[in-house]
C-alpha cells in the first residue's frame, strides 16, 4: 500500500526541544533500509514555484504556490506500508512530524466493485 | 426461549427482531473479516436478521443465534460475490470461514468484534466519523436514527458514514485490534466515543430533551460489551461511571420532565443496588492499581451516588479526586469541576477564587457552565445581583432548552432587590 507523505512547514507549531527531535539522516537511512521508502525529495521554498492553469485555452501563470496559506510543502516521500496504522509510525518518526505537519495521503487505487 | 412445539410459534417477529439485532455488531465484524466490504457486511446483516424474524416464531430460536444469524449472513454474502463474479479466491475464504464457526471457538466471534470496535474508532476518523460508525456497525442503528439523535439530517449523517468506510478502505486502515504497544491509547480513542455517546444522552447539547435514553442505552449495552471483550480498569471505570450515572436518572428529572439538582433530587428513586453493583466493580478495578481518568471519574460519582443524603456527601474526598484528576488530564472543565467540589468543602468563596482565574484564561469562552457555576457560588455566597448578571449569561449560552428553562428558574428564584 503507497502512501506519499507531504512534508510540511508549520510556522506555528510550538518551540520543540531539539535534542529530543528525530534526526532525519536516521529516518532516510531505517526507511530505505526496511524498504518503506521508495523515493523523496526536498523541494525548493514555494516562493520558488510557479502555478499552471489553462483555462479558456489560455495559459494563465501565478508567482508562487497554489494556496496561500501559512504551511507549505517542502518536501516529499513516497512510502510502501503495510496498512495506514505503519504510514503513521513512519510519519510520527519524521523531524518534520514534530517541527512542521505531515500530510499522509493514500495513493489511488481503483475501487472495488460494489 | 428454547424450540418451539410443532405448530406452536414461541415469540412474535418483534421479540425475534430484538434477539436478532442484539447480534448485529458481531455479524458485521464476522462479515467484514471474511469480505473486506463493509457496505456487503451491512447488506448480508440484514438480510440475515429480516430471515430470523421469519423463521425463528415458526422454527423457535436457536440455540446459538449469532452463529445462526452469521451463518445466514455468509451464505448470502458468496451469493453476492458469486453474482459480482468475484475471483475464485475470495469465494473460498468466505466458503472456509464457516467451517472455522461451526466449532466450539465461540470466542471467534468475539475477537472480530473488538477488532470492529477499535476500527470504528480510529483516531485517523473525525470524532464525528467515529460515533456515527461505531452506532451503525456495531450497534446496528440505522442512519435516520443515529441522525435523530445527533439533531442532523439523514443525507448528512448518510454521507458522513459513507466517507468514513470510503476513508477506511482507501487509507487501509487495518481491521485489527492494536499491538499491546499501542493499546492503552487506542482503548482511550474508544473508550472517548462511548463516553461522548452517552454523554450526549445524558445532557444532550442542544434540542428540547433533558435527555435521550436511546443514546445512554447504546453506550451502555457497548460499554459492557468492551468490558466483556477487553476487562481493562478503564473500560470497567468507563462503565462503572456510565451506570453510576444512570442508576440515578429517575431522579434527575421531575415529573414534568425538568432538571432537578443533585441536591434537591429524591435519592429514593436512585437504583442502590445498581449503584452498589457499579461501585463494586469499581473498586476491583482500582485494586488493580493505577486508576486512571475514567476511574477517576467513576470514584467521583460513587462518592455522590452511595451518599444517602446530600447532607453525606465527602466532599473533601471529591476535591482530592479532583485534584488527581487534574493531575492526569489537566484541562478548564475538569478546574471547573473542582472549583465545585472545593466551594462544598470550602465555602463559596474558596470555589470563585478558582472559577475566576479560569474565567481570564478565556479557555471556557462559550460553554454556558461556566457562568452558570460563577452564578451559583455568587448565589451561596449572598452576592445576587452579580449572580443573577452571571445567570443571564449562561442563559444565552445554553443551547439546551431544559438547561436553559433550569437556569431561569434559578434567576427567578433570586428575587434581587
Amino acid at each position: 500500500m503507497r502512501y506519499m507523505l507531504l512534508i510540511c512547514t508549520d510556522p506555528e507549531a510550538p518551540a520543540v526541544d531539539e535534542s529530543a527531535v528525530p534526526d532525519i539522516d536516521e529516518w532516510v537511512e531505517e526507511m530505505d533500509e526496511r524498504k518503506i521508502r521508495q523515493l523523496g525529495e526536498m523541494l525548493a521554498p514555494s516562493s520558488d514555484a510557479t502555478t499552471v492553469k489553462v483555462r479558456d485555452g489560455r495559459v494563465l501563470l501565478t508567482d508562487g504556490p497554489f494556496a496561500e496559506t501559512k504551511e507549505q510543502i517542502c518536501g516529499f516521500d513516497i512510502i510502501e506500508c503495510a496498512d495506514l496504522d505503519e504510514a503513521i509510525d513512519v510519519a510520527t518518526k519524521h523531524p518534520m512530524a514534530w517541527g512542521g505537519l505531515i500530510e499522509v495521503r493514500p495513493f489511488w487505487t481503483p475501487a472495488t466493485p460494489s | 426461549m428454547g424450540r418451539a412445539d410443532r405448530g406452536a410459534a414461541v415469540l412474535d417477529a418483534g421479540d425475534a427482531l430484538l434477539v436478532a439485532q442484539r447480534e448485529w455488531g458481531a455479524i458485521v465484524a464476522a462479515l467484514i473479516r471474511a469480505t473486506g466490504d463493509w457496505d456487503l457486511a451491512e447488506e448480508c446483516a440484514q438480510d440475515a436478521v429480516e430471515r430470523a424474524i421469519q423463521r425463528w416464531p415458526v422454527d423457535g430460536v436457536p440455540d446459538r443465534p449469532a452463529a445462526w444469524l452469521t451463518t445466514t449472513a455468509r451464505h448470502r454474502a458468496i451469493d453476492v460475490l458469486r453474482r459480482r463474479r468475484v475471483e475464485a479466491r475470495k469465494l473460498e475464504e468466505v466458503a472456509a470461514m464457516e467451517h472455522e464457526g461451526d466449532g466450539p471457538a465461540a470466542t471467534a466471534p468475539f475477537d472480530d468484534q473488538l477488532c470492529l470496535v477499535f476500527t470504528c474508532c480510529h483516531p485517523a476518523l473525525s470524532m464525528e466519523a467515529r460515533v456515527a460508525l461505531t452506532l451503525r456497525s456495531v450497534a446496528g442503528l440505522t442512519s435516520a436514527e443515529i441522525a435523530r439523535a445527533f439533531l442532523v439530517e439523514e443525507r448528512t449523517m448518510v454521507q458522513r458514514l459513507f466517507r468514513a468506510k470510503r476513508k477506511i478502505r482507501d487509507a487501509a486502515i487495518p481491521f485489527r485490534v492494536p499491538p499491546a504497544d499501542r493499546l492503552a491509547e487506542r482503548l482511550d480513542d474508544v473508550l472517548a466515543v462511548l463516553y461522548l455517546v452517552f454523554n450526549e444522552g445524558y445532557r444532550p447539547a442542544a434540542g428540547h430533551d433533558a435527555s435521550r435514553v436511546a443514546l445512554t442505552s447504546e453506550a451502555l449495552r457497548l460499554a459492557s460489551l468492551l468490558v466483556e471483550l477487553l476487562p481493562e480498569p478503564e473500560a470497567v471505570g468507563l462503565l462503572a461511571l456510565m451506570e453510576l450515572h444512570d442508576a440515578r436518572s429517575a431522579g434527575r428529572v421531575d415529573a414534568a420532565g425538568e432538571l432537578v439538582p443533585l441536591d434537591e433530587q429524591d435519592r429514593t428513586r436512585w437504583d442502590r443496588p445498581r449503584i452498589d453493583r457499579a461501585a463494586a466493580m469499581l473498586d476491583a478495578a482500582v485494586a488493580r492499581g493505577h486508576p486512571g481518568p475514567y476511574q477517576l471519574q467513576a470514584a467521583i460519582a460513587a462518592c455522590h451516588a452511595t451518599a444517602a443524603h446530600a447532607a453525606d456527601t465527602d466532599w473533601l474526598q471529591i476535591a482530592a479526586l479532583y485534584e488527581r484528576l487534574a493531575s492526569l488530564v489537566p484541562g478548564p472543565v475538569v478546574e471547573l469541576n473542582r472549583a465545585v467540589a472545593v466551594s462544598m468543602a470550602d465555602g463559596p468563596d474558596a470555589g470563585l477564587r478558582i472559577v475566576d482565574a479560569l474565567a481570564t484564561t478565556g479557555e471556557l469562552a462559550g460553554y454556558h457552565l461556566l457562568p452558570a457555576t460563577r452564578a451559583d457560588l455568587l448565589r451561596r455566597a449572598g452576592r445576587r445581583t452579580e449572580a443573577a448578571t452571571a445567570y443571564r449569561q449562561a442563559i444565552a449560552l445554553a443551547a439546551n432548552q431544559a438547561d436553559r428553562r433550569f437556569l431561569e428558574r434559578r434567576l427567578a428564584a433570586l428575587d434581587p432587590g
